[in-house]
């Protein structure tokens, strides 16, 4: 790799001026959903048939509202980059492509601080 | 007259070889699930905000969440939600081996594919089975 100037060369950070950022927290957060999700499929397996108040007991519990807030914000992170890379290789024309990019990260916010929102709210027992 | 060789010259310009041109393989399905399965989850987290929300609020709202989530519709959704998680899953952790520079050979790529859909399956069944021994008399 010798092109470009010696400052960008050291900057490394290539024409989308962001580097292999968006490369790397797509693997660091594959890799924390990896154990994330794997606790959360149980979780839900354990709670799906029980009643309100066993749900709400459960998901309050300091353990459990923990990993569910770290499975939130890791799953959302990793929804948005994904779904940014999908919508740059299919979607050309500019207007509709900044309108998806732009929706895309509101969605992925909104979805992750409602979850986190209601894990707050069922820890603090308000 | 300008114009319409220019279009003409558009329509025949030579394209990159797109999936219509390819026989299909494996490795080729396998690429385009782990995406479709990814796209499926990113719409299918909504349900998991919708639950947890619904937990928080109240008796009344867990009951129609709950509703929604016995009914024969809502379980095709869990089902595929299920099978999309496992999939995505196996299908993530053979991109980070890749990371690693390895599993790119002829053997062992076939090999990680048809583990991922086959391990993708029987995990899927397993955990369905299990969900429905350890809560099936309390709906």
């Amino acid at each position: 790799m010798t092109r470009g100037t010696p400052l960008g060369r050291v900057r490394g950070l290539g024409s989308a001026r962001s580097g292999t950022e968006h490369f790397w927290r797509q693997r660091l957060t594959a890799l924390a959903n990896i154990p994330l999700t794997i606790a959360f499929v149980l979780l839900a397996m354990t709670m799906l048939g029980r009643n309100h108040a066993a749900v709400v007991q459960i998901l309050g519990s300091p353990l459990v509202a923990i990993v569910m807030l770290l499975f939130l914000v890791s799953v959302t992170y990793h929804m948005k980059i994904g779904m940014q890379v999908i919508i740059e290789d299919y979607v050309h024309g500019d207007g509709a492509k900044y309108a998806l990019l732009i929706g895309n990260i509101f969605f992925c916010v909104a979805v992750g601080l409602t979850g986190v929102y209601a894990i707050l709210k069922l820890s603090f027992g308000v | 007259m300008a114009e319409a060789e220019t279009s003409d010259r558009k329509r025949n310009r030579p394209l990159s070889p797109h999936l219509g041109i390819y026989r299909p393989t494996l490795t080729m399905m396998m690429s385009i699930v782990h995406r479709a399965t990814g796209a499926g989850l990113y719409f299918g987290t909504p349900l998991v905000a919708w639950w947890l929300l619904a937990a928080a609020g109240g008796p009344n709202g867990y009951a129609k969440f709950q509703g929604f989530i016995g009914s024969i519709f809502g379980r095709v959704i869990l089902f595929g939600y299920t099978w999309s998680i496992i999939h995505h899953l196996l299908g993530g952790v053979r991109h980070l081996v890749w990371d690693t520079g390895r599993g790119f050979g002829p053997a062992e790529r076939e090999w990680l594919a048809a583990a991922n859909l086959f391990g993708s399956v029987v995990l899927t069944a397993l955990l369905w089975i299990l969900g429905y021994m350890t809560m099936g008399g309390q709906r």
